[in-house]
């Protein structure tokens, strides 16, 4: 049998190098890089204003990504992180006169860090490995329940939020919505993508994919799954708040919808919809259906969300890939991790299948 | 003294009385025989040694330590191995990846966030996959493979991280009878490294390589001792004659 073994894999092995040989995910993330950095020269002011809100969002975007598409978290909070660094950051604008860049974007960075850290220690380290339903009613309801408690709270400005916030300041500069600050966001954006492609793609995201894959066997190779999960939370966490620092500066105010369930769920689709376990598919998704409905709003005012609500439904029940998944195979997405770059492989060695 | 030892082991279920007070001793280095009929609590005493079951009653020992609660993480890196009875490879990561994953578990989270041992593993991988004829094969998915090569890498897999005692449940389940011969070679050179527990229906293979087997039937230890000495017990033969 061995020896039949050696010889069925020669077509197989041909077949996947021709797919091989044309990587779509990176021909992605080339383009969308290029069309992002010349987007100002190309666009009117109050669309660049749109595109950078775009851009945080795909931050968002990204970061649920990085819980489910690759820790297997179904996560309906990353409002919550998004929310409550943007709360902090306008109070800390609004009432102690701190604008400075240099404070407020770590700022939002430490709140969701330290927010997903508590919620993700509580959802994720108990005693027995929690399941997905539980963590994602339990985000859902941090985030359901911040949203509440920013309604009702006259300090932050109850239904209404904080208004006026000044600009965000680096030195003397001001940071007003436009180039500016575009390139500000897609500067974040970049980094922070190039971040997460590095953590996914490392020996630590072999153990992410494996871990997707048989949650229960990895932990028997001596993988302390829990912990791994509550790290990538706290992770995203730590990016949904960055964003919600720079949307926050961005638009100027905040308001309880930041924190809510609805934000949280529309992040959820919008990365369905573009195809999770990929990255570049959330940013691609979170734009794709930014820029429809804002199209549709304007052109079809009444039925927009109507088409919108079926786009989604055909692409979620139809294309549980998302829209990635019509451009790239499994095989492409999961990747390889371990054979390290520019060794060859000793493939051709090791032909001596069955030879006893 | 034994490097496991597992003492007064009961696993009820609703009903369902599946092991009643089952010792289980393993030496450095033996290779254990564990065989019965269908139904005796072969797997489920298998599933408490590994953490995936937890006993009723009963305490299990392993390397001096008692790992009786620990979780399965735990015990893994206290130098246990396992292979299911349900093959459990990673099919969408390659062959590759797959061995990988198993050999740099125990790697500190900074090291595999960095991955700092990616090159210092690549050559014991490929060593690993060479050993268990899969070397041809280390770029395709695991779910390309034939059943009987998917058994292999899951063995090589459990042996990645050079564990002190190895289970293997059923490790030749669905294989051919020259996959069985081959899996038989294979295990052999593991003798000198680890101690092993092996779940197996075939006789023949079993007898070829174990030092010792343990008898279950109904939840019980029916007979322990060499090969031999099972072999010419009246109480296995009766069992065996009459049921299988």
């Amino acid at each position: 049998m061995a020896d039949d073994s050696a010889a069925s894999p020669a077509p197989r092995a041909v077949a996947s190098d021709a797919r091989r040989g044309v990587p779509i995910i990176p021909i992605l993330e080339l383009a969308l890089l290029a069309i992002c950095a010349v987007l100002p020269f190309v666009l009117q002011d109050y669309l660049i204003v749109f595109a950078t809100r775009v851009l945080i969002l795909a931050l968002l975007g990204l970061s649920f990504d990085l819980v489910w598409g690759y820790a297997g978290i179904l996560s309906f909070g990353q409002a919550l992180f998004f929310g409550t660094a943007g709360y902090v950051v306008a109070l800390l604008a609004r009432d102690l006169g701190i604008t400075s860049i240099y404070i407020v974007l770590p700022a939002s960075l430490l709140v969701g860090l330290v927010v997903s850290l508590a919620l993700g220690g509580f959802l994720l380290l108990g005693r027995h490995p929690p399941t997905t339903i539980f963590v994602a009613l339990g985000t859902l309801t941090g985030s359901y329940a911040a949203d509440r408690l920013a309604r009702g709270w006259y300090y932050l400005g109850g239904q209404n939020g904080i208004p006026s916030i000044p600009l965000m300041t680096a030195g003397g500069y001001e940071f007003v919505e436009g180039p500016a600050y575009y390139y500000l966001a897609f500067a974040t954006l970049l980094l922070v993508y190039l971040l997460c492609r590095f953590l996914v793609r490392s020996q630590f995201g072999l153990a992410l994919a494996g871990m997707r894959e048989q949650e229960a066997r990895v932990a028997f190779f001596g993988y302390k799954v829990q912990r791994l999960k509550a790290i990538v939370f706290s992770l995203a966490g730590a990016i949904a708040g960055l964003a919600g620092g720079l949307y926050t500066f961005h638009e100027g105010f905040v308001w309880p919808n930041m924190l809510g369930v609805v934000l949280s769920t529309q992040i959820v689709l919008y990365a369905l919809f573009g195809g999770v376990g990929t990255l570049i598919g959330a940013v691609i998704g979170v734009i794709a259906i930014e820029t429809v409905s804002f199209w549709l709003a304007d052109n079809y005012q009444q039925v927009w969300p109507i088409i919108l609500g079926l786009l989604l439904l055909l692409v979620i029940l139809f294309r549980p890939g998302g829209l990635i998944g019509l451009l790239v195979s499994e095989r492409e997405r999961v990747g390889r991790f371990g054979r390290p770059p520019g060794t060859p492989s000793r493939a051709t060695k090791g032909s001596g299948h069955g030879a006893p | 003294m034994a490097l496991l030892e597992a003492r007064g082991i009961s696993k009820l279920y609703a009903r369902l009385t599946a092991l009643s007070g089952v010792d289980l001793t393993v030496a450095e280095n033996e290779f254990h025989g564990l065989i019965g009929p269908n139904g005796s609590g072969k797997s489920t005493l298998m599933k408490c040694v590994a953490g995936a079951e937890m006993p009723t009653e009963g305490t299990i020992r392993f390397a001096g330590r008692d790992i009786t609660d620990a979780p399965p993480a735990e015990r893994a890196r206290a130098g246990l191995s396992l292979k299911f009875q349900i093959t459990s490879v990673l099919p969408a990561l390659t062959v590759y990846d797959n061995v990988l994953l198993a050999l740099q578990a125990k790697n500190p989270l900074s090291t595999l966030i960095l991955s700092g041992t990616r090159g210092e593993l690549h050559e014991r991988v490929l060593d690993i996959l060479d050993q268990f004829r899969l070397a041809g094969r280390a770029e395709e998915a695991a779910a390309a493979l034939s059943h009987g090569q998917q058994q292999w890498l899951e063995i090589a897999m459990a042996l990645a991280p050079e564990p002190r005692l190895l289970l293997l449940d059923e490790p030749t389940a669905g294989m051919s009878l020259e996959e069985r011969r081959v899996t038989g070679e294979l295990l052999i050179p593991i003798k000198r490294r680890c101690s092993i527990i092996i779940v197996e229906h075939d006789l023949d293979f079993i007898r070829d390589i174990c030092d010792v087997l343990t008898v279950l039937d109904q939840g019980s230890v029916l007979e322990s001792g060499t090969v031999e000495h099972v072999q010419s017990s009246r109480k296995v033969q009766e069992v065996y004659l009459t049921r299988v």
